[in-house]
């Protein structure tokens, strides 16, 4: 994995500080040209990751570096799925078995077993899990892809109701179709590195938010200090700089000094930032 | 510990029985949902005891605590259901789309001595509760107007049917927007005495309204409007703001952001510059043990259950704040009615401003 990864937020109107600043963005970047700038200054600053939802537009940019293969030879996306609001929206619009049919395919067993309706759908879960986890992906066909996310609204629901299975399911499909790593990003780090490891999930990829002031790190700021002192995982740092809270230098200086976390992925939309953020977590990490 | 059940298992209730279960002091008992296959799937994947009908589950091992997050029209008989059991309630919003039938749960309730809360989660978002000290505090001064919207992409195309396209089942976006705009306006400043020029339009839908509109008075002179328009697709998801005008300034709230403008600073009783003060989430204390779509949905169960562990009935989101809610729901709905009738019975020249409105269209065209 790589050490520096690069997050979609400012693209999809998410500003967990501000929703006006959200709103801002989504304007400036509603045209995938304006998307793609932002990414060929990530690239050419060295960082070669994307960690991205599967929001219908990053099909657009999916397309867009498969067409330039020499161009983006190293380019790697890190798929994080689902997009929640995509499925809410359509449960809450059509019900469950209408957003069911939309998302599948059409034709197959699924489709079949719809007619007879959910109970009898939903006898093959495992099935179905699988068949939606292909949907999510079908957009990064032909890509590198070599670590695929679990959202935290379907990683925290898992965990909180405490369907451990579906982690597991999750991660072998990741492991047996698409020869990746599977990967959770969750707000509740120390309680699914537990269920982790209990449903044989060796050596997970966990992230989750990591900052200096313990925004949205639930279990405590001493708690996740511990386990990623001390528990063997693979933790990313993910909203290092507490939605714009902490200053930069001051937000990687906390993160780089604890050594085991792998990598680190954040967001920005100028070159100037970009860069300015690369530098300073090289500086620290060298330290 | 406390025994808590779980009845209707959709979004809500999936989302709340995650958090509940997570909760240390919860020992989540069973479960239950008339879909056979949220029955199977949980019934094959987790521990829980899954029942099939209400009863079953409010008669298990002594339950302190119920909470109920099933289509509204079921809330009330629900409701009723777990009181004449003496087992706390926690109620998915709108509480009861008959008013009668809140009145006499709130009674019930208090008769019993029973905790009892409504889901109307932005009162634990800490960005409006920091907007309620404020307001506590006189910091705008007398305060004229106040304005609360509610804004989404839930019904953006016209389409088929679930219970949200039925007003009888509580669909319809005065049931499911405007009643948290509506809800924080009574939580911010209290609740209105009268509502007028209510207008519930369809955009999309054919059996319910997509937005509503209303102008809001208030027994001390104080006016407000309500906005709800849940087709509008240039919102990601669900987004509440509240803005609010006082002789002393100006407070924009959302979610996440807190702008309070002042125009005097001096002998506030919270220290504020003048000109624009501006807080985020960040900024406000909202730390939760566990945490899914949002830190108010961890605090409002927390709280719910402290009130039981404590033996607090002064509940900031009673069945009796609900029902306040409820009420002004339903003087949206008459009032809307009435709009209709006049509009369709009274002729429009009768109106005496109509009548120059038309001679200068005439001679504009």
């Amino acid at each position: 994995m790589d050490r520096i990864l690069f997050g979609d937020n400012q693209f999809f109107a998410i500003n967990h500080m501000s929703e006006e600043k959200a709103r801002a963005q989504a304007i400036r970047f509603q045209d995938v040209r304006a998307v793609i700038e932002v990414l060929d200054a990530v690239y050419e600053a060295g960082i070669h990751v994307f960690m991205c939802t599967t929001h219908d537009r990053v099909r657009e940019i999916c397309e867009h570096v498969r067409s330039n293969p020499q161009r983006y030879s190293k380019f790697a996306f890190y798929p994080c799925m689902p997009y929640a609001h995509k499925y809410a929206n359509a449960v809450t619009e059509y019900g469950m078995i209408e957003a069911l049919r939309q998302f599948l395919p059409q034709d197959g067993a699924f489709a079949a077993l719809l007619k007879g309706g959910l109970s009898l759908a939903t006898k093959d879960v495992e099935g179905i899990a699988r068949l939606l986890i292909d949907a999510e992906m079908k957009m990064f066909k032909g890509l590198k892809t070599p670590v695929i996310f679990l959202q935290n609204v379907v990683t925290d629901l898992m965990l909180g109701i405490g369907i451990k299975d579906a982690f597991r399911i999750f991660a072998d499909h990741v492991q047996q179709v698409y020869c990746a790593e599977p990967g959770f990003i969750t707000m509740n780090m120390p309680r699914l590195l537990d269920v982790l490891e209990d449903v044989g999930v060796q050596n997970p990829i966990i992230c989750a938010n990591i900052n200096k002031i313990g925004f949205r790190m639930c279990g405590g700021i001493k708690r996740y200090e511990e386990v990623i002192a001390t528990r063997k995982f693979r933790p990313v740092a993910m909203s290092v700089l507490a939605s714009g809270a902490i200053r930069p230098r001051e937000a990687i200086e906390y993160v780089c000094r604890q050594k085991n976390i792998h990598s680190i992925v954040f967001g920005a939309s100028s070159k100037a930032n970009i860069q300015e953020t690369k530098r300073l977590i090289e500086e620290y990490s060298a330290s | 510990m406390h025994n808590v059940g779980l009845i209707g298992l959709g979004k809500m209730g999936l989302s709340h029985l995650a958090i509940a279960k997570s909760h240390p002091e919860v020992n989540l008992v069973g479960v239950c949902d008339d879909a056979n296959y949220v029955r199977g799937i949980l019934a094959r994947y987790t521990d829980f005891k899954v029942h099939s009908h209400y009863e079953a589950l409010l008669d298990e091992k002594q339950l302190a605590a119920v909470i109920i997050a099933t289509p509204s029209r079921f809330h009330g008989e629900i409701a009723r259901a777990a009181l004449n059991r003496n087992i706390n309630v926690f109620c998915e919003k709108p509480f009861c789309l008959d008013l009668a039938e809140g009145t006499e749960l709130v009674e019930l309730a208090q008769r019993k001595d029973l905790v009892t809360q409504v889901g109307y989660h932005n009162r634990f978002v800490s960005s409006f509760n920091e907007a309620k000290r404020l307001m506590d505090a006189k910091v705008l001064g007398h305060i004229h107007h106040i304005r609360s919207e509610a804004y989404g992409p839930v019904v953006l195309r016209p389409r088929g049917s679930t219970w949200r396209t039925s007003r009888s089942e509580g669909g319809g976006c005065l049931y499911d927007y405007a009643c948290h705009a509506i809800d924080i306006v009574n939580y911010l400043v209290g609740p209105p005495a009268a509502v007028r020029g209510t207008v519930l339009n369809r955009v999309f839908s054919r059996d319910v309204e997509d937005e509503v509109y209303a102008t809001l008075l208030f027994a001390n002179g104080m006016t407000g409007q309500i906005a709800a328009n849940w087709s509008d697709s240039s919102y990601r998801r669900m987004s509440t703001q509240v803005t609010i005008w006082g002789t002393n300034g100006k407070l924009i709230v959302d979610r996440q952001e807190l702008k309070v403008f002042v125009k005097d600073p001096a002998e506030l009783a919270i220290p504020l510059t003048q000109g624009w003060n501006i807080r985020y989430t960040t900024d406000f204390p909202s730390y939760v043990e566990y945490y899914l779509r949002g830190e108010e949905y961890s605090s409002q169960i927390d709280y719910f259950i402290r009130c039981i562990a404590e033996g607090r009935r002064d509940n900031i989101s009673s069945f009796a704040h609900a029902v306040q809610t409820d009420s002004i729901v339903s003087m949206m709905l008459e009032d809307a009615e009435q709009n209709r009738r006049d509009l369709s019975t009274q002729p429009r020249s009768k109106v005496p401003a109509r009548k120059w409105f038309e001679r200068v269209k005439a001679m504009i065209s």
